[in-house]
């Protein structure tokens, strides 16, 4: 680890101002950043610690139905906050497959929008990697690479964003509360992260000393509760990333869907929303076929960038069973194995 | 900003300065303070070796900067026992062969006392399963490990002992 110079701002102007500086690296838990710096993978010229910000780690439940989730907020806090887990079940279901019971008591929601890729040539300095060195090369084309990027991938990364928490707060139209040395702006998460393009070293549209104070789900994201599933394909079944993972969430009319929301995790590096499918399903009966129709749509532009074409039928198979999930409702406890296809989760209905 | 913070440990509170803000907390437990008790496994935050309870809660020693947790209580297997009694999940991890070599079992039984804290998996070794997935065991002692837990957890909410934890 590198040497650097530590501070601990007690307001947010005085951290925002601290974070603009060349080198600064705003320091949450940490539970990423510590990895990374260990590695020499993030060298910061300063560490600018926010835990100490008044106000960052409440969650508001808001009158209007919404819900403000203040970006310091752990997410064991979260999935475990009574009335946010009624509202937004597939939100802590996501939450719960993710890292493990120790990680989850100490990360935040703010750094787990932040947090890196998890490709093992980004990890291991010996390797190309245009994330690191912009221009030098990505090794993990070519390499060993069953578990990257099958949408929105581009000659000069193939890497994937491992958020659990993003897929389905995406689907749900989150909206990211910043602020900056220019002041305050909201972002829709959708549009939070960046896809590699020729830039793969900018991965999000925060600028300069610009830090998350607070995440937040509108009304609308609530009325999905019935119906709101995460199903999360591991190589272990639990304490492990995603090889595909899906948010479903169905709102009914009748016996029919009226609005359907989609996201994909471990697909590409942004969380993925598949408008196109979302679309097909309005108005539609919640059977196999449309469905299948749906899962079709949502990867009808996936390609694979290796040896990965397995994900693409893996990732319209977990679409099709996160919407029949979703279908089915919502149970009433959370399944052993929170967003696991092992989890008995069928029986569930 | 001077590197001087006050933790306290195992319920004694102390002046601790640091020379450098790199020190994590584990290192500071192990290295500084011979509170050796707890483990380096990987380091990593992967294995959870380096299990300890911060504010009543269990986390990663080894991703935490010491320098970041100024005036928080630190709980390590050292401060678990109370004097020559074992606490309930000790006890239990030997009841049930919950370990071979030991290494891990600091972490394990640190990690267990937070996860019955936490109230969320009841008496359903599934849930204990996935709730202790962040504890990794070379010697694969995970029956004996979810056993003892159970067990633990009985005792201790019929003895009412559970605000030892």
């Amino acid at each position: 680890m590198n040497r650097f110079e530590y501070i601990r701002p007690v307001t947010v102007s005085e951290a925002v101002a601290a974070g603009a500086a060349p080198g600064s690296t705003y320091l949450a838990a940490g539970t990423n950043l510590l990895d990374l710096m260990k590695g020499g993978v993030t060298r910061p010229v300063q560490l600018v610690d926010i835990t100490r910000l008044p106000g960052l780690d409440r969650i508001e439940h808001l009158e209007d139905g919404g819900v403000r989730i203040g970006a310091l907020v752990r997410n064991a806090d979260l999935a475990h906050d009574p009335a946010f887990a009624r509202r937004f079940p597939s939100i802590a279901e996501a939450l719960l497959s993710g890292a493990s019971a120790q990680l989850r008591n100490a990360a935040t929601a703010g750094g787990n929008l932040l947090q890196r890729t998890r490709c093992a040539y980004f990890y291991d300095t010996a390797s190309a990697c245009n994330k690191r060195h912009p221009g030098a090369g990505c090794d993990a084309i070519g390499g060993d690479n069953r578990l990257h990027a099958i949408l929105g991938w581009s000659e000069h990364c193939i890497a994937t964003h491992p958020s659990d928490f993003c897929v389905p707060m995406t689907a749900l139209d989150a909206v990211v509360e910043i602020e900056g040395p220019q002041g305050r702006r909201a972002i829709p998460l959708e549009q939070f992260h960046r896809l590699p393009g020729d830039n793969p070293e900018r991965e999000t549209v925060l600028d300069r000393g610009e830090l998350i104070t607070a995440i937040r789900l509108p009304p609308e994201a609530a009325a999905f509760a019935p119906h709101a599933r995460y199903l999360k394909v591991r190589e272990r079944t639990s304490y492990a990333f995603a090889v595909v993972s899906a948010a479903a969430a169905l709102r009914f009319e009748g016996d029919v869907i009226a609005e359907a929301r989609i996201a994909l995790g471990s697909v590409a590096l942004t969380p993925w929303r598949p408008r196109s499918a979302e679309a097909t399903l309005a108005g539609a009966r919640p059977d196999a076929a449309a469905f299948r129709h749906a899962a079709d749509a949502a990867l009808a532009d996936a390609r694979p960038s290796g040896d990965n074409a397995f994900k693409i039928e893996l990732a319209r198979r977990i679409v099709v069973r996160a919407l029949t999930l979703a279908a089915a409702g919502t149970p009433a406890r959370m399944p052993a194995l929170p967003a696991s296809p092992f989890a008995g989760v069928m029986t569930h209905a | 900003m001077s590197l001087s913070i006050t933790l306290t440990i195992n319920g004694t509170t102390r002046a601790v300065a640091l020379d450098d803000p790199r020190i994590t907390l584990l290192d500071l437990l192990r290295e500084r303070l011979d509170l050796t008790g707890t483990k380096k496994g990987c380091d990593r935050g992967q294995c959870g070796a380096c299990t300890v309870l911060v504010d009543g809660r269990r986390v990663n020693a080894c991703l935490a900067l010491a320098i970041s947790h100024d005036g928080a209580e630190i709980l390590t297997i050292e401060g678990v026992a109370q004097g020559d009694q074992l606490h309930p999940v000790q006890a239990a991890f030997i009841a049930h062969d919950g370990f071979q070599c030991g290494f891990c079992t600091p972490g394990q039984i640190m990690s267990a006392i937070g996860m019955i804290a936490e109230g969320q998996a009841g008496s359903d070794p599934e849930r204990v399963r996935e709730a202790m997935s962040g504890n990794l065991c070379r010697c694969g002692a995970y029956l004996g490990i979810t056993e003892a837990i159970l067990d633990a957890q009985h005792a201790i909410e019929t003895s009412g002992r559970k605000d030892a934890a």
